[in-house]
C-alpha cells in the first residue's frame, strides 16, 4: 500500500515536479524565480536545495527566452519544464509556442520531438493585478501539434503533470490558481499517471449534462448540488484535457441527457464552449432537447479585482444557464 | 593574443579583395581549399537555377544566397560533424557543406515538408522562417549539451535584421548567463528586405552586441572565406573546450553583401543603388578565393573547368531527383502533428481520404 499525503494542488505539483525530477535526470524545472524563491506560488518549493541550480534553475526574465530554449533542450531529447510566472505573460513567448513549440514535430517529419511541458497558473479570482488573471486555453487549444491539459485536484494535477512530462509531445498545463489552496485530497507519493485526452465524470445526472475543467468544476458540482435538491439531476464532465477533446466522453453524457451546457471562465466568443457545442451538433444533433447553453466570461478584458466576481461565472449564473436548458 | 582580443571594428581578414594574403592563412591542405571553393562554386550555382526554376514556376518562392558564399561555406568548414547546425532559411550553402543533401533544400522550397528532414546523421535544425527565433533554441540546444556533459558545439545563423529582435537579445543573453558553448554566426548582408543595416541599430557595429552580454564578439570580413573559417574555428573551439577565464559564447558578424534579393518575392531595384551592387561585386568571395589558389598554384584553368562542370552535373542531378519526386500523400499532413495521432485526427483524415477515394485526385488538385 502505497503512502499518501494530504496536499493542495499547488502542493501536488510541486510534488510531481519533485517526483519526475527523481525519475528522470533529463527533467529539468527552469523558469523566473522558481529556484531559490521556490515559485511566485510556491509550486517548486524546495526543488532548488535537492536537485541544484543545474535541474531547477533561475532563468533571466525573458518569456521568449525561456520557452526558446525549451525548445531547444527539448530537441536534444531532454525534457524541460519552462514556468511561465502568470499565464497573462505567456504573449512574449507566445511567437515561440505557436511557431515552434508546435510545429518542430511536422517540421522535421518526425526527426525532432519537443517532450517540453509548459506551466503557467491561470483563470482569475485572486484579487491579482492586471494581466494576472487571464485564461486563455482557447489560443493553446487551437494550435495544432500542442496538448493542452488543465488539472482540478490535486490528485488528478500530480498524474497529468506526470503524463505530461512524460508524454513524447509538447504540452501547456494550466493550472486554475483559484484552486492551488482550496482544498486538500490524498495524493500517493510514489509516482503514477493521469492519462492525457480523458475527461472524467464527477456527477452522474440524466436531465442535463454539464462540461466544465479547472476552477469552473467547484461552482459547477455546487449548481448541480443545489439543483440535486429541486430534483433536477445534471451529469457533471471535467474536460481535464481541452486539447485534444474527450469527444467520446462528451458525446455519450449528451445522448444520456439531450441537454448541455458549457461552464468556462474564458470570454464566450471563440471559447472552448463554441467547440463543445459544434461537436455536439455534429455528432448527435438528433439527441438534442434544448439549446446548447454557454455560461462563460464575459466579452471584455479581464477586470480589475472589484468587478471580478461579476465576470466570472457563479454558481447562481451556473444554476440559471441550466435551469434555461432544463426548462426550454 | 587570440582573435578576440580586438576591437569590435577590427575586421579580421585573411585575403584582400584581389585575393592577396594580409592576415594568418590557416592551416588547410590543398585539397581542402579546393573543396571550399568547390563548394562555394557549388553554392553559387545552385542558387542561380534555384532562382531559374522559381521563374519557370517550378518551384515556390526562395531565399537566394549568392555573395554570401564566403561566409556560409567558411563557416561551416570549421564544423565537426557531431557539432550542430541551427540555420536560418539562407544556409542553404552552409547545410551543404555540413551534409544536406542538396536535394532537400530543393524539396523545402518545392513545397515538400520532407525537405526540412535531415538525415539522423547530419546535424542541421530545421529551418527556422520567423526572424531571430532560432536564437533561443541555439542556446537552448547548447545548453542541454552542457548540462549533460557533453562537448559539442553549436553554430546558430541569422541576418543582421535579427539583431533587432527580442529573440536575438533573450537567446544570446541565455547564452552569456549559462554559459553555453554556442556560436552566433550573423550573416550581416547589409539588407533586411529594403531596410538597411543602419536602420537596423545605431550601434557602430553589431559586433559590440557581445559586450552587452558579457560574450565575445568579432567582426570578419564575410567576404572572405578564410577568415571567416578561422574566425569560426576559433570560436567552436573555445565552445567545445573553454579556458576557464573566457566566456564560452561567442558572436561573429560577417560582414558581407546579398547580390540579389531578399526572396524572390521582392525586387531589390527599388530599394538599393547598382553602384553599391556593382561595388560589393568586386569583393566577390569566389573571384577572392580563386585568386589566391591561382597565384598559389592550387588550381589552373583545368582543375577550374571541371570544378565548373562537377558543380552543373551536381546540381543537375539534384534538381532531378527533387523534381521526381511524387507529390507527399495527404496522409502526411497529419502523420508528424503528434506522436500518436488523436483519434479527431485520426477521423478527420478518414473523412478526407474517403472523399478523395470517391471523387480522385483530380477534385483537389490544380492542373
Amino acid at each position: 500500500m502505497s503512502e499518501t499525503q494530504n496536499l493542495t494542488l499547488v502542493q501536488a505539483i510541486r510534488d510531481g515536479l519533485h517526483t519526475e525530477l527523481r525519475e528522470d535526470d533529463d527533467v529539468v524545472v527552469m523558469g523566473q524565480d522558481v529556484g531559490k524563491n521556490g515559485g511566485v506560488f510556491r509550486a517548486t518549493e524546495g526543488l532548488f536545495d535537492e536537485f541544484g541550480g543545474d535541474r531547477v534553475i533561475d532563468t533571466p526574465l525573458a518569456e521568449s527566452g525561456i520557452v526558446g530554449t525549451a525548445v531547444g533542450m527539448a530537441a536534444m531529447g531532454m525534457r524541460p519544464v519552462p514556468e511561465i510566472q502568470f499565464s497573462g505573460f505567456m504573449y512574449p513567448g507566445f511567437d515561440q509556442i505557436v511557431s515552434h513549440m508546435a510545429r518542430f514535430r511536422t517540421r522535421s517529419r518526425g526527426r525532432f520531438t519537443l517532450p517540453m511541458t509548459l506551466r503557467a497558473p491561470y483563470g482569475g479570482g485572486i484579487r491579482a493585478p492586471e494581466h494576472h488573471s487571464e485564461s486563455k486555453e482557447a489560443f493553446y487549444a487551437h494550435e495544432a501539434g500542442l496538448k493542452v491539459v488543465i488539472p482540478s485536484t490535486p490528485y488528478e494535477a500530480k498524474g497529468l503533470l506526470a503524463a505530461s512530462i512524460r508524454d513524447p509531445d509538447p504540452v501547456v498545463f494550466l493550472e486554475p490558481k483559484l484552486i492551488y489552496r482550496a482544498f486538500r485530497e490524498e495524493v500517493p507519493e510514489e509516482p503514477y499517471t493521469v492519462p492525457i485526452g480523458e475527461a472524467a465524470t464527477r456527477r452522474e445526472g440524466d436531465d442535463v449534462a454539464v462540461f466544465t475543467y479547472g476552477a469552473m468544476t467547484r461552482p459547477t458540482l455546487e449548481a448541480a448540488e443545489t439543483l440535486g435538491e429541486e430534483g433536477i439531476e445534471c451529469e457533471v464532465v471535467d474536460l481535464r484535457t481541452v486539447s485534444p477533446l474527450d469527444r467520446e466522453a462528451i458525446v455519450e453524457a449528451f445522448e444520456k441527457t439531450g441537454r448541455a451546457v458549457v461552464v468556462h471562465e474564458a470570454p464566450k466568443t471563440g471559447g472552448l464552449a463554441g467547440e463543445i457545442t459544434a461537436i455536439l451538433q455534429e455528432e448527435a444533433l438528433l439527441y438534442q432537447e434544448a439549446p446548447i447553453g454557454r455560461v462563460t466570461g464575459f466579452d471584455v478584458p479581464y477586470p480589475l479585482y472589484a468587478l471580478e466576481d461579476y465576470y466570472l461565472p457563479s454558481a447562481a449564473r451556473i444554476e440559471d444557464g441550466i435551469l434555461e436548458a432544463v426548462e426550454f | 593574443m587570440t582573435v578576440f582580443d580586438r576591437a569590435y571594428d577590427d575586421t579580421v581578414r585573411v585575403l584582400d579583395e584581389d585575393g592577396e594574403v594580409v592576415g594568418d592563412v590557416p592551416d588547410l591542405d590543398d585539397e581542402s581549399l579546393v573543396e571550399m571553393y568547390r563548394h562555394m562554386r557549388l553554392a553559387r550555382h545552385f542558387d542561380g537555377r534555384a532562382v531559374s526554376l522559381q521563374r519557370q514556376g517550378r518551384m515556390g518562392t526562395y531565399p537566394p544566397l549568392s555573395g554570401q558564399e564566403g561566409a556560409q561555406i567558411g563557416s561551416a568548414y570549421a564544423l565537426d560533424d557531431d557539432d550542430w547546425m541551427i540555420p536560418s532559411y539562407r544556409e542553404h550553402g552552409a547545410a551543404l557543406v555540413h551534409g544536406l543533401p542538396l536535394k532537400q533544400t530543393l524539396l523545402y522550397w518545392m513545397g515538400h515538408e520532407d525537405g526540412n528532414r535531415a538525415p539522423d546523421d547530419v546535424n542541421v535544425f530545421p529551418v527556422a522562417v520567423p526572424i531571430a527565433s532560432q536564437v533561443p533554441h541555439a542556446t537552448g540546444a547548447a545548453w542541454a549539451s552542457k548540462l549533460r556533459g557533453e562537448d559539442d558545439a553549436f553554430i546558430c545563423y541569422f541576418g543582421d535584421g535579427a539583431t533587432s529582435e527580442g529573440d536575438f537579445h533573450e537567446g544570446v543573453n541565455f547564452a552569456g548567463v549559462f554559459d553555453t558553448p554556442t556560436v552566433f554566426f550573423c550573416n550581416n548582408n547589409q539588407w533586411a528586405i529594403s531596410v538597411p543595416r543602419e536602420r537596423q541599430t545605431r550601434s557602430a557595429t553589431l559586433a559590440q552586441k557581445a559586450e552587452a552580454y558579457g560574450i565575445d564578439g568579432v567582426q570578419v570580413d564575410g567576404m572572405d572565406p578564410l577568415a571567416v573559417y578561422s574566425v569560426t574555428e576559433a570560436a567552436l573551439e573555445k565552445a567545445r573546450d573553454p579556458d576557464a577565464d573566457r566566456p564560452r559564447p561567442t558572436l561573429i558578424e560577417a560582414v558581407q553583401y546579398r547580390f540579389g534579393a531578399h526572396t524572390t518575392a521582392d525586387d531589390p531595384t527599388v530599394y538599393r543603388d547598382d553602384d553599391e551592387v556593382e561595388r560589393w561585386k568586386r569583393k566577390d568571395p569566389i573571384d577572392r578565393l580563386e585568386a589566391y589558389l591561382r597565384d598559389e598554384g592550387v588550381l589552373d584553368d583545368e582543375r577550374v573547368a571541371e570544378v565548373e562542370s562537377s558543380v552543373e552535373a551536381q546540381v543537375a542531378d539534384a534538381i532531378d531527383a527533387a523534381e521526381s519526386m511524387a507529390r507527399p500523400d495527404p496522409r502526411e499532413l497529419f502523420e508528424h502533428a503528434y506522436a500518436e495521432l488523436p483519434p479527431e485526427l485520426e477521423r478527420q483524415y478518414e473523412e478526407f481520404a474517403a472523399l478523395r477515394d470517391e471523387r480522385g485526385d483530380e477534385a483537389f488538385l490544380e492542373d
